[in-house]
């Protein structure tokens, strides 16, 4: 058969497959009262770990509210789409997701800080709230230049600076740091510099040396990286990061150089179980932040015993019910449902479907108590936060954790930075200059 | 039946050497010019900004590649490291110089790139192949590096981002989709009729002899230096306005690291599944590859929604892409350019075949 003959019977299938999707996927008259969210998963390529884990978690917690009644009786729906952690891709997923029918995204969730990039400028003229968990852009904590923009699990400066507390705690205190030698060992992308300018900052001030190195993405190549850290006789490295692949070359080659595993700290990105597993006994005592700590919390029981129960679980495997990246989902899907309940309070819409402006506000108001916590059977697993008009990120407190060679053992109560004030300035001023710079001119926040 | 030149003489040079000497192709490409601005009015905010505007511009920058490795035969691995100069020398001109018209900037920022492809295109004299493609990863990870490292590129940064300004032309913010589709449709349908006519001319007919046997060439006369040069200088110049605009008219804030050395392998498959040295094969191999896979997600989530797992259908999605590469590669070695000239040859003699 001639090849443009195939080729024109392939397209005419192609075609014809394409419009009977077309037409199976045209939207049946929308029941009243659903509540719409896109969820950009990655599912393949060197992140997968981290998104199935973390969507996953999203999605069981979205499926748990509804199979318990919905929120104030409004279901969820939601629709997926692959973004394979590119931001070129999270751009073609966004504008997707972006309407659905007659409905409009509401809250958009990237899982990284790459695809946070790509689309941060849209989220204000589009109208649907950036909610970024734990990563993305730090200066976006300030809500007077970034109304659209949140953090409730926390910004990169402030999770930097509590790792620094913690050394600081475990060395016996800040004026013990003085003299010492610490390397920063990062991915080096923005999201690998993110915490530089805090740590510099606190260098100065303790009075220790920070050594800056970078990895090259993806990191699976660590040892020329490991030598100078041994050349530079470090007592301490914090390690920012990305994929499972760089995560447990990094110990493999600290292992192989002999730096001691339990003076190492791991950032949020790095510190799953994914990530220890691969690396064997070599893992054992690595330290490790969460800002959604692993384990069976009550609520993760019970999403276990209604939604795995009855088989709509999302996770392949269900043993990675529990495991860091998924309580961080459910952490994610938290805030998602609570806000919603506070939009729907707030706008007087109990019982009906949101728009973007009355989610934000809904967003903004959310005030996470330890009686919350509690309520919602996370308690402990997240730390409590309160957002306002002016300050967008949350907790600002991690619990640091040790890999004991097949779980995590938690090691510290909620840690924070030891002079929060002082990164709230350097937040304020860095995203001045960056509305300065844009031309923004910053509402003003009672 | 309709697609035939009987009838149609050409009596004089010009004619026999236009750019489209059937009347049919002229009509055909008016037509498709035509709906090409027409169509922001059917077109929804996704199909422009998710897709269209990404296709004109990647496949702008597998113009580029093609320009050098197609027609020169030049093997280059550079074109990602090449758009990201375009990127960030256009965010310094507008952000550095006051009131620099926005075309002008893109201009120049293709310049810049330009300039850093003939420093780069210097081994090419020396060495061929698959070693030039080694030699040309240099400049891939040569210029994510600088841009990494040098905080002034950024403005410095904080995060080691850059914002882009806004489309300003003749005071009128380009800011919508549509109209951001225009001015990157204007740009691109310009620089490509471009790289038709250099392709077709003297330049071509160099860039075509170096190609096909540089020691030759060089015997007729040629100057290797001076073509092999151009054709980097020249491709670079349009990857370098391909990064401009994929900065300022699609991501508008970028990393240096978005332009990976996975960036230029996928503009290096654009090329090869297109068609190796052919104009339109650089926008079907684009169309390609930046359109299946999210064809197949569409496709996948529509059929499937929440009934089969995600993670699955997802690592299908892959699956079947890998396979449709190989399959058109296997069918039609020469690109998809050749599928479309195949099928002109036929609709000629079409319905009669003999």
């Amino acid at each position: 058969m001639p090849i443009d003959k195939i080729a024109r019977r392939t397209l005419a299938g192609l075609a014809a497959l394409s419009a009977c999707v077309a037409i199976s996927a045209m939207p049946t008259a929308a029941l009243a009262d659903e509540q719409y969210f896109g969820i950009p998963s990655n599912r393949v390529g060197p992140y997968a770990a981290m998104g199935t884990g973390y969507y996953g978690g999203i999605i069981d917690y979205l499926n748990y509210v509804n199979l318990k009644g919905g929120v104030n009786g409004v279901k969820l729906t939601w629709t997926e789409c692959e973004t394979e952690y590119n931001a070129a891709r999270t751009v073609e997923c966004y504008q997707r997701l972006l309407h659905n029918g007659d409905k409009k995204l509401v809250v958009f969730d990237t899982l990284g800080t790459p695809g946070a990039y790509a689309v941060i400028n849209r989220m204000a003229p589009d109208q649907v709230v950036l909610a970024q968990y734990g990563y993305g852009r730090t200066d976006a904590a300030d809500g007077a230049v970034w109304p659209w923009v949140f953090n409730a699990a926390g910004q990169y400066w402030a999770q930097s600076t509590a790792h620094l507390n913690f050394i600081a705690q475990k060395e016996g205190g800040i004026e013990k740091m003085k003299g010492k030698t610490l390397v920063h060992l990062h991915i080096d992308t923005a999201y690998g510099r993110e915490p530089i300018p805090a740590m510099r900052e606190v260098a100065k001030q303790w009075g220790f040396k920070l050594v800056e190195i970078a990895v090259p993405p993806p990191g699976l190549e660590q040892q020329s990286q490991w030598l100078q850290i041994r050349r530079e006789k470090a007592d301490w490295v914090t390690f920012w990061g990305a994929g499972s692949g760089m995560n447990s070359t990094a110990i493999t080659t600290a292992a192989r150089i002999g730096f001691p595993r339990d003076k190492m700290l791991y950032v949020t990105f790095g510190g799953a179980e994914e990530d220890m597993i691969p690396a064997g006994d070599a893992a054992k005592g690595t330290f490790v932040a969460a800002n959604a700590v692993p384990g069976k919390w009550p609520l993760i029981q019970d999403i276990e015993k209604v939604v795995y129960g009855g088989g709509n679980g999302n996770l392949q495997n269900p043993q990675r019910i529990g495991t860091a990246y998924y309580n961080r989902g459910v952490g994610a899907a938290v805030m998602w449902v609570e806000a919603l309940k506070n939009a729907q309070k707030i706008h007087g819409k109990v019982g009906k479907e949101v728009h973007g402006a009355e989610f934000r506000d809904g967003y903004e108001a959310l005030d996470i108590t330890p009686e919350k916590l509690k309520e919602l059977g996370i308690d402990g697993m997240l730390a409590p936060f309160k957002l306002s008009c002016a300050k967008h990120d949350g907790a600002e407190h991690w619990r640091m954790m040790q890999w004991n060679g097949s779980k995590f053992d938690i090691v510290s109560d909620w840690v924070g930075p030891n002079d929060p004030k002082f990164i709230r300035t350097m937040i304020e001023d860095s995203a001045a200059k960056y509305a300065a710079e844009n031309k923004i001119t910053p509402r003003t926040c009672p | 039946m309709f697609y035939r030149e009987a009838g149609q003489f050409h009596t004089s040079y010009a004619q026999d050497t236009q750019l489209f000497p059937l009347r049919q192709d002229r009509v055909g490409m008016a037509i498709t010019l035509l709906a090409a601005f027409a169509l922001p009015a059917v077109a929804n905010d996704y199909w422009l900004s998710a897709i269209l505007i990404p296709w004109l511009i990647l496949a702008l920058v597998a113009l580029g590649q093609n320009i050098l490795m197609g027609y020169a035969g030049q093997l280059s691995l550079g074109s990602a490291g090449f758009m990201a100069v375009g990127a960030f020398a256009c965010y310094n001109f507008i952000l550095r110089i006051d009131g620099i018209p926005f075309v002008l900037a893109v201009l120049l920022s293709g310049v810049c790139a330009a300039i850093i492809g003939i420093v780069f295109g210097l081994p090419s004299l020396r060495i061929r192949g698959l070693y030039l493609a080694v030699a040309t990863l240099a400049s891939q990870f040569f210029i994510v590096w600088a841009l990494d490292k040098f905080g002034w590129f950024k403005n410095y940064d904080t995060s080691g981002v850059i914002t882009t300004q806004p489309i300003i032309i003749f005071g009128h913010n380009f800011a919508t989709p549509a109209e951001k589709y225009w001015v990157v449709l204007v740009i691109v349908a310009v620089l490509t009729l471009l790289a038709k006519n250099l392709a077709r001319g003297s330049v071509g007919r160099a860039w075509m002899a170096v190609r096909d046997m540089d020691v030759a060439a060089e015997v007729m006369g040629l100057s290797l230096l001076r073509t092999k040069l151009q054709a980097f200088a020249i491709s670079s110049f349009y990857c370098g306005v391909g990064g401009a605009l994929f900065a300022f008219a699609y991501l508008q804030t970028v990393e240096p690291s978005a332009f990976t050395i996975d960036l230029s392998f996928r503009i290096l498959f654009m090329v090869i599944i297109g068609g190796l040295g052919t104009i339109m094969g650089s926008f079907l191999g684009a169309a390609f590859i930046l359109l299946i896979p999210v064809f197949l997600n569409i496709v996948f989530h529509a059929a499937f929604g929440h009934h089969v797992d995600s993670t699955l259908t997802s690592a299908l999605e892959q699956v079947i892409f890998g396979a449709t590469i190989i399959a058109f590669l296997i069918l039609e070695p020469l690109g998809l350019a050749r599928l479309w000239q195949l099928t002109k040859e036929r609709l000629r003699l079409w319905p009669f075949s003999h």
